[in-house]
């Protein structure tokens, strides 16, 4: 008898342009203490599977075929009210965001109690014994006093850990866990997922984990499903489908996958789910405007070189000086970036990796130390017309592709106003075609030029962000977790664009990252940040084969295990 | 939470002062206070006595000190027009606008949050859209219109309620109250419905965006994932969190039916604060004007007060010092 057996779903959403078909006719069975993956790239139907399970389909999304059995007793068909009983006390489910999936108002023991009474009836008494008792399972420590606490008083991975304890309340059967460690740091994604691994075969839980980390499938479940445009496309052992995948969709998505233990020339053309867009024209770089020479000042050292760089955050304002509280968010770091040199900069959320970047680019002034860039020590700048001069030689890519480019601007203008602003055409007919140019060359081809940036895709975006940065000609570049809100397939598409860029016109770039295989992938050297100080600078092979620190051990030590992963059409690169 | 009190008390006597200063200036400076007080015929002699006995003459720290002290106990001066302590004039009023203002404003709460909340829930009910459209009403007309059409139908077409005055009141010590004889609190319903009614729509449509905000957020998709019943949800979970703008807005504009009861008291000869000050306007009678001034801002910084230590009370994450 299966624990969980979906059979034959089928979801729909009506529109107004016609029925989109969410999920296609999906089978998926669960037995106890087993861990399934469900995984797929954005909008492959994986979350709507698991709202559909346990009846909180938002609408307009309707299930229109198949069937759902928890034991052998179907629970699509019941009303609301029995549907609402199952949630929680049968089936439990834990989301992606921590930080949100708690009411900020209400203390945990509070949510904690309010749930367990309302599916165990124990009697106040006994359900804050064992709210308790859950927290301690679930690695709290000092649980008596922290369940006084609110949210917010709690870290990103504790706070997932409540929200765990939250889905344990009244023992489910099932667990339905939706991009569990999305939203955390690797070594606390390693920690949540160990305990949900625990916490799975001890009491004999059966779980669906929905992600599109292939790190967490290796690490985590006994058998994959395989999701694309809401078909699923292939199911087995995960041995089966990481180190030998049937399907052609499974195979391009395993490649595009960054190792953490090989470096790869590019990802091979993984052009299965956002076909990357054909170039209609390929301009020659060696003579076009974008590759000629930009009357820079020759270096003869490092082009950046950082030394002894502090930032000093105040975290308690007072008028009074010592009663002010402040923080190092970078403290003492230095480091050099040779010309047309990739270097990665690696660590957790708030190790200061971010804050660097943009005290390079004087977004922020250091509160001590230099910036050095081509031979001048920009923090000694006074007048705004000699930092332009050095803003044009130096760009930056962030991380959201969403808030990044002003929505209210069409996409010609996005890319033609550093050109405007810098006066670096001459004509208007001149800007336009550099960024017509531009566009074609980072694959989005002319006619992206007339629309708006809500018209495009994630990836299509970065490719925007990309060109905008392009537009001044600069030499260095900055690149802020320039793939972190991206798919898989599209994060390989955008890699392979950027080195191909930075070859092609000799940039010098600072790539910022939390993801050690992609820092591998990118990056001729690399500095490990640990809050606020450079822990270790090293060349890129000899970090990951020889680290010395014992932070970065460390750090290595908790990337997922991809080794099972198949290696096939790959090219690697030798050091 | 006490240092927090303590801090909020500092910043509203330094705001008090400022709206003091202002208030003097125009005591002071608007108009020659001597000329105001006597008549035609008074010699120059007895001008200058007058100005020496008022303290005219002294340096402006002295004067505006005076006035600071004064007005900490409610001494105003006497008014141009009444001749009467301003103090004694504002006590009799007061009580007839403070008693207008919070029942409107305990109506639009009553009646706005609850029609909000209805609203949130059932988006495409038939009610909720009836309810979203008479509140456009409520919204767009102008207050004095409400209050012209209210007295005509309920006034004058049906006679069911009186259409002007406070009617019969009883005082306890210098209050005057509407609340304890039939007629008073016939004559409080129209002019209270006329005053809460643009606050009531302001209110139901902020708690209507706010909670349809919080409807889709993660921690209510969670609550319902854990099983919790729509009852929970919905009144424990998101109305709680749609709290804290609300609570602002309704801090100020509660300030503003207090300061801006003008309209509504003219159109029904409500005998309160702002029919006394439109009065004091066109008299250029100006210490009423001072006095008004600075009340409405005592006020505006007492409920400014509450509202900051009921945030305080509502959300946690304001107790800095409990953070973690």
């Amino acid at each position: 008898m299966d624990l969980l057996n979906i059979n034959n779903l089928r979801i729909e959403f009506p529109s107004r342009h016609g029925t989109v078909v969410a999920v296609d006719d999906v089978t998926l069975k669960v037995q106890p203490g087993e861990v399934l993956g469900v995984v797929g790239e954005s909008g492959a139907g994986k979350s709507t599977i698991g709202n559909a399970v346990i009846g909180l389909l938002e609408p307009p999304g309707e299930m229109t075929g198949g069937h759902v059995f928890l034991k052998s007793k179907q629970i699509d068909t019941l009303g609301a009210e029995a549907k609402r009983k199952i949630r929680g006390r049968r089936i439990g489910m834990i989301f992606q965001d921590p930080l949100t999936s708690l009411d900020p108002l209400q203390t945990i023991e509070q949510q904690l109690v309010e749930t367990i009474e309302l599916h165990l009836k124990l009697g106040e008494k006994k359900s804050q014994e064992r709210a308790v008792d859950l927290l301690r399972q679930v690695g709290i420590p000092d649980p008596e006093t922290r369940i006084k606490n609110y949210p917010h008083q709690f870290s990103g991975g504790m706070r997932q850990r409540v929200v765990i304890a939250l889905a344990l309340c009244a023992e489910p059967e099932v667990i339905i866990a939706d991009e569990p460690t999305t939203a955390l740091d690797v070594s606390i994604q390693a920690q949540i997922l160990d305990l949900m691994r625990r916490l799975c075969r001890e009491k004999q839980v059966g779980m669906i984990i929905i992600t599109h980390d292939m790190g967490v499938i290796a690490d985590i479940t006994d058998r994959v499903a395989v999701m694309y445009h809401g078909k699923l496309v292939e199911e087995g052992t995960t041995a089966k489908i990481l180190g030998n995948p049937d399907h052609p969709y499974t195979q391009s998505l395993i490649s595009a996958v960054p190792r953490p233990d090989i470096r790869l020339k590019r990802f091979p053309m993984v052009n299965y789910i956002e076909a990357e867009s054909v170039r209609p024209r390929h301009i020659d770089l060696a003579t076009h405007w974008l590759g000629k020479s930009r009357d820079f000042e020759d270096v003869s050292g490092p082009l950046l070189s950082l030394k002894n760089l502090v930032m000093t955050f105040v975290t308690r304002h007072s008028i009074i000086k010592s009663r002010r509280k402040t923080f190092n968010a970078v403290d003492d770091v230095s480091f050099d970036i040779a010309e047309g040199e990739v270097f990665g900069l690696v660590g957790e959320s708030g190790s200061g990796k971010s804050t660097v970047a943009r005290m390079v680019c004087s977004l922020y002034k250091p509160a001590a130390g230099e910036v050095n860039f081509a031979g001048t020590d920009l923090t000694k700048i006074a007048s705004e017309s000699e930092r332009d001069h050095f803003r044009r030689q130096m760009q930056m890519i962030f991380q959201d592709p969403f808030s990044s480019l002003n929505g209210r601007m069409k996409v010609m203008d996005i890319i033609a106003e550093p050109i405007r602003f810098h006066k670096l055409a001459r004509t208007n007919r001149e800007v336009e075609q550099i960024v017509t140019d531009l566009l074609d060359h980072v694959g989005l081809g002319a006619k992206a030029a007339v629309r708006f940036p809500h018209e495009f895709s994630g990836g299509q975006r970065q490719r925007i962000s990309i060109a905008r940065a392009l537009a001044t000609r600069p030499r260095f570049l900055i690149c802020d977790e320039p793939t972190s809100a991206l798919d898989v397939s599209i994060q390989a598409q955008i890699l392979n664009l950027l080195k191909d860029l930075q070859e092609q016109l000799g940039l010098t770039m600072l790539f910022i990252s939390h993801d050690l295989p992609v820092i591998r992938q990118m990056c001729d050297r690399v500095g490990v940040m640990k809050q606020g100080k450079l822990v270790e600078v090293a060349a890129t092979e000899d970090l990951f084969e020889k680290p010395q620190a014992a932070y970065t051990r460390e750090l290595l030590d908790l990337m997922p295990r991809l080794d099972k992963l198949s290696h096939e059409g790959l090219e690697v690169e030798k050091a | 939470m006490i240092s927090f009190v303590i801090k909020r008390l500092l910043q509203s006597v330094f705001v008090m002062l400022a709206v003091a200063l202002i208030a003097f200036s125009m005591f002071r400076y608007i108009g020659d206070p001597v000329s105001n007080m006597v008549g035609q015929d008074t010699t120059q002699a007895e001008r200058e006595a007058l100005a020496e006995r008022l303290g005219l003459n002294d340096p402006f720290f002295m004067q505006f000190g005076r006035f600071v002290v004064k007005a900490a106990q409610g001494d105003f001066g006497i008014s141009y027009k009444y001749r009467e302590p301003v103090s004694h004039l504002i006590e009799q009023r007061l009580a007839a606008t403070l008693e207008l203002s919070f029942v409107s404003a305990i109506l639009a709460l009553a009646i706005g949050i609850p029609a909000g909340v209805y609203t949130a829930l059932r988006p495409r009910g038939l009610l909720s859209r009836a309810i979203m459209t008479l509140s456009l009403v409520g919204v767009s007309l102008p207050t004095f219109l409400i209050g012209i059409l209210l007295i005509l139908f309920f006034g004058v077409i049906l006679r069911w309620l009186p259409t002007f005055g406070r009617g019969d009141v009883v005082a306890i010590g210098w209050w005057t109250t509407g609340f304890l004889t039939v007629s008073g609190i016939k004559s409080l319903i129209l002019p209270a419905i006329t005053l809460a009614l643009f606050q009531m729509t302001l209110i139901m449509r902020l708690v209507r965006a706010e909670m349809l905000e919080v409807l889709r957020t993660d921690f209510v998709k969670f609550a319902r994932a854990r099983g919790l019943p729509d009852r929970s949800v919905h009144f424990i979970h998101a109305l709680k969190n749609t709290l804290v703008p609300v609570i602002t807005i309704t801090g100020l504009q509660l300030g503003s039916l207090i300061a801006f009861a003008i309209i509504t008291e003219s159109v029904f000869q409500w005998p309160g604060m702002g029919l006394l000050f439109i009065q004091a306007i066109s008299d250029v009678d100006i210490p009423i004007m001072a006095a008004y001034l600075v009340l409405i801002a005592f006020f505006f910084v007492i409920i400014n007060m509450i509202v900051d230590i009921l945030y305080y009370m509502v959300d946690p994450r304001l107790r800095a010092d409990n953070a973690g």
